[in-house]
């Protein structure tokens, strides 16, 4: 049997766990297992797939399975930029919010909540059409909007450790702030963090292909899951099942983070009765 | 207690046997080859430390087990028939007429949307036993038996509405109004103040005598359990320990771990501080939660080097509210707090880190004062490397030194709070508060969450850290028996302010102060006749 921080890995997680790992290894290697590069015209559009070309070819006549690799490698990539990113800002502001109390607090929240207020696609939507649809542009601004949902969760589990008597303890010894932060509130937040973090990259690798789709995502002829969807769909019409590769990676992986996502927060809550 | 004749048997327990059972596989055995026998009017109290299997017993009387436990062996007869083998709806019929159920937590347990009346009438209109009316006269009458203000009308109030104790015996009134044949309190007045708990066990006693219904009084004060019951048996881990009549056990206990808990009461220790100027001077100082809820109201008091002073009073007086003033939690509105003859700043943050080491503070439920990702050489070390900026073998050395005056094992250095006893991370929390080398250590309800022979050690080490190393203690507390053994002064507490202090003997000595001589009165003595005693007492 599976174990994983001394506990059995149920079966689900540790499909989840497979799918990321298969994932992860693609995009890292996407070059050197890929058997053309992505952007070739290798061939005529829509040639069927056969022994060279595993799932046929596109509708400029590039490898789809090579493609597919390459897109792994954008879309799990900017997800994971997104998320760490989005999850450094929302920690700090939550935090900070949390321990500042008072005017900071309130400011931090209320800002907060003015951002929650716009339907986050249409903010999305406006910045890129003002700022351009550079990656760099893509990735501060997609971060932004998501670290406002981690400063809540933040925010919310700061206050909660924060009124428990180590972190009085700590703050009656004259700990500074940096101290009472790192070492007596993150540690104790860590697993519900983690669990999120799952969750936002999930939501943000599904952001990334929706705008993608729309066309203000990832640009051509640069791969990625999303626009791929975009620029098959039309084929569905001729029985090619091309759009399919795509969107199924794209559903692949989402489930198979959300069962693992489902197993670590299954952990935690457990973790929560010991001390009773 | 009055001899009283007892009638038939009403149950009968023998060699019942409960276990945790679970995926996993079968657990701990909670319960193990316990027997004994109920019959009318007979009031059996079983008396034990946490984990000794007293609830899981009174539950299982109901015909009910927690999760994932399950009665494996013996049997639980009621007028002759297993509670075991009884069907789902036999069981339900057996709740409520048959036997009935009072929890620690009345707050927990009333519905907070329902009037008091509406809650204790359900049982018997849903059982068929009374019409609405009925049931209404019969909630009336208990309500007044059980000495509640204005009978008619405390049924309407919602639970919220009405104080603790008096919720307390709203919940006895629940259980009595299907008229059981056996009343289960599981700890009924564990979580109220020594005044109104003496009340509460006075209408409960009464209740039961006059129905002479049965009870089973599940509680870990032996002096509590001393002025109900007619036998006691003693509980630990599981096995019954001794059972006899509630004298033989409190006059004549056979087994070593009866004695034992026989005995913490009546310790004494002598005490005596050498008089060497104060360490902490508090002058006319007031504070309040958001200037507006006034909780410290001019309170004067003076701690010496070596003294204990104990601060008592009821829940809500104001005793932690002073500690958090005096340790710079709370900031003061007015008045002086003198330390070493340093004058210290209302704020935490304006306080220097000299005079923050010199004020220690040990919590009350250690589960949440140790950091649970720590471990001990971290959470202990830390304060020696804070204040003393030691290297990190000297701090390890300090660590483990501190260990072993706390009696704890060397190698727990590298553990984390979660794998020691409450009464281990209680010793933690007291050798974290040492490392800093203090001269002040306040206890704020140190031995409350803890069983008695435990809390008893911790006392214990507390008293001989203080003969090794001097240091002073604010003890705050409502545990008077406690009060009278560590400390040699005492300031009593009533809303805010301090009603009674001076010298232990002095305030516990006549004449007393009114407020000290209620609670004095009110804690439980280990002698049966005590109840009365103080019953009589306050009547005349």
């Amino acid at each position: 049997m599976v174990k994983l921080f001394g506990q059995r890995v149920p079966l689900p997680a540790l499909i989840g766990l497979l799918i990321i790992v298969a994932n992860l290894l693609a995009a890292a290697f996407a070059p050197w297992i890929a058997p053309f590069p992505e952007a070739d015209v290798v061939g005529d559009a829509w040639a069927e797939a056969d022994a060279t070309y595993w799932l046929g070819l596109d509708n400029l006549g590039r490898d789809i399975f090579s493609r597919l690799l390459y897109g792994a490698r954008m879309s799990i990539g900017l997800s994971l930029l997104i998320t760490v990113l989005s999850f450094t800002i929302g920690v700090i502001g939550g935090f900070t919010a949390a321990i500042g109390k008072g005017w900071i607090d309130a400011a931090l929240s209320r800002f907060v909540d003015l951002i929650l207020a716009m339907p986050t696609l249409i903010f999305a939507f406006v910045v890129l059409s003002v700022m351009g649809t550079d990656l760099a542009v893509l990735v501060v601004t997609l971060a932004c909007l998501d670290s406002v949902k981690v400063f809540r969760l933040a925010r919310a589990l700061a206050v909660n450790i924060g009124a428990l008597e180590y972190v009085e303890v700590a703050r009656v010894r004259g700990e500074g702030l940096w101290w009472v932060i790192t070492r007596e509130i993150l540690p104790n937040a860590l697993a519900p963090l983690i669990a999120e973090f799952g969750l936002r990259f999930t939501f943000a690798f599904l952001f990334v292909a929706a705008l993608s789709f729309l066309g203000l995502g990832v640009q051509p002829p640069a791969a990625d899951w999303g626009s791929m969807v975009r620029d098959y769909r039309d084929v569905i019409a001729l029985d090619s099942p091309a759009p399919f590769y795509p969107a199924g990676a794209i559903a692949l992986l989402t489930i198979g983070v959300n069962f693992v996502v489902d197993w670590l927060l299954a952990l935690h809550a457990r973790g929560y009765g010991e001390g009773a | 207690m009055t001899e009283r004749t007892k009638g038939d048997l009403v149950l009968d327990v023998s060699q019942l046997r409960i276990e945790v059972r679970t995926d996993a596989g079968p657990g701990p055995v909670l319960v193990d080859d316990v027997s004994f026998t109920l019959r009318r009017g007979e009031v059996l109290g079983l008396i034990g430390e946490s984990g000794a299997g007293k609830s899981t017993i009174g539950l299982a009387v109901l015909g009910y087990t927690r999760a994932n436990c399950f009665i494996t062996g013996g049997s639980l007869r009621f007028h002759g028939r297993d509670i075991r083998t009884m069907s789902a709806a036999e069981r339900r019929a057996l709740r409520g007429p048959g036997v009935a159920y009072i929890a620690q937590s009345a707050a927990a347990s009333f519905n907070p949307a329902h009037t008091i009346l509406q809650q204790v009438c359900e049982i018997p209109i849903q059982q068929g036993l009374l019409s609405p009316a009925a049931a209404r006269s019969r909630a009336i009458g208990l309500f007044r038996e059980l000495d509640l203000p204005n009978p008619e009308q405390f049924g309407d109030r919602y639970p919220h509405q009405v104080s603790g104790g008096q919720l307390q015996r709203a919940m006895a009134a629940m259980a009595m109004a299907a008229r059981p044949d056996i009343l289960i309190f599981d700890e009924p007045t564990t979580a109220l103040d020594v005044t109104t708990q003496v009340e509460v066990l006075a209408s409960f006693r009464k209740l039961i005598r006059e129905h002479g219904t049965s009870a089973i009084y599940i509680t870990h004060d032996l002096a509590v359990v001393a002025q109900i019951a007619d036998e006691i048996m003693v509980l630990r881990q599981g096995r019954m320990v001794e059972h006899g009549t509630a004298d033989a056990i409190l006059h004549h206990p056979q087994q070593d771990y009866t004695r034992r808990l026989v005995a913490e009461r009546f310790e004494a220790h002598g005490h005596h501080a050498q008089d060497s100027g104060a360490l902490l001077e508090l002058r006319h100082v007031v504070a309040s939660y958001a200037s507006l809820l006034r909780v410290v109201n001019d309170v004067s008091l003076r701690i010496q080097r070596g003294d204990t002073l104990a601060v008592v009073g009821e829940s809500g007086s104001g005793k932690s509210s002073l500690a958090r003033v005096i340790m710079g939690l709370l900031p003061r509105e007015a008045g002086d707090i003198r330390f070493r003859d340093e004058m210290l700043a209302s704020r935490l943050k304006d306080r220097t880190r000299e005079q923050l080491r010199r004020v220690q503070m040990i919590y009350q439920s250690p589960d949440v004062a140790l950091n649970p990702n720590q471990t001990l050489l971290q959470i202990i070390g830390r304060p020696v490397q804070f204040y003393f900026r030691r290297s990190r073998a000297e701090v390890r050395a300090r660590v483990l030194e501190l260990l072993a005056m706390m009696d704890l094992p060397a190698d727990y250095i590298d553990r984390k709070p979660g794998a020691l006893s409450g009464g281990q991370k209680q010793r933690v929390g007291i050798a974290r508060a040492l490392a800093a080398e203090p001269d002040l250590i306040i206890c704020d309800e140190v031995t409350s969450a803890l069983d008695q022979l435990v809390g008893e050690e911790i006392l214990k080490l507390l008293k001989r850290l203080q003969e090794e190393l001097g240091i002073a203690y604010l003890f705050i507390t409502h545990d008077l028996g406690t009060v009278k053994r560590i400390a040699n002064k005492v300031a009593v507490m009533l809303k805010g302010e301090m009603v009674d202090g001076g010298e232990t003997e002095a305030v516990f000595a006549p004449p007393y102060h009114p407020y000290t001589q209620l609670l004095l009165s009110s804690v439980p003595e280990m002698r049966s006749d005590w109840l009365d005693g103080v019953l009589a007492g306050r009547a005349g």
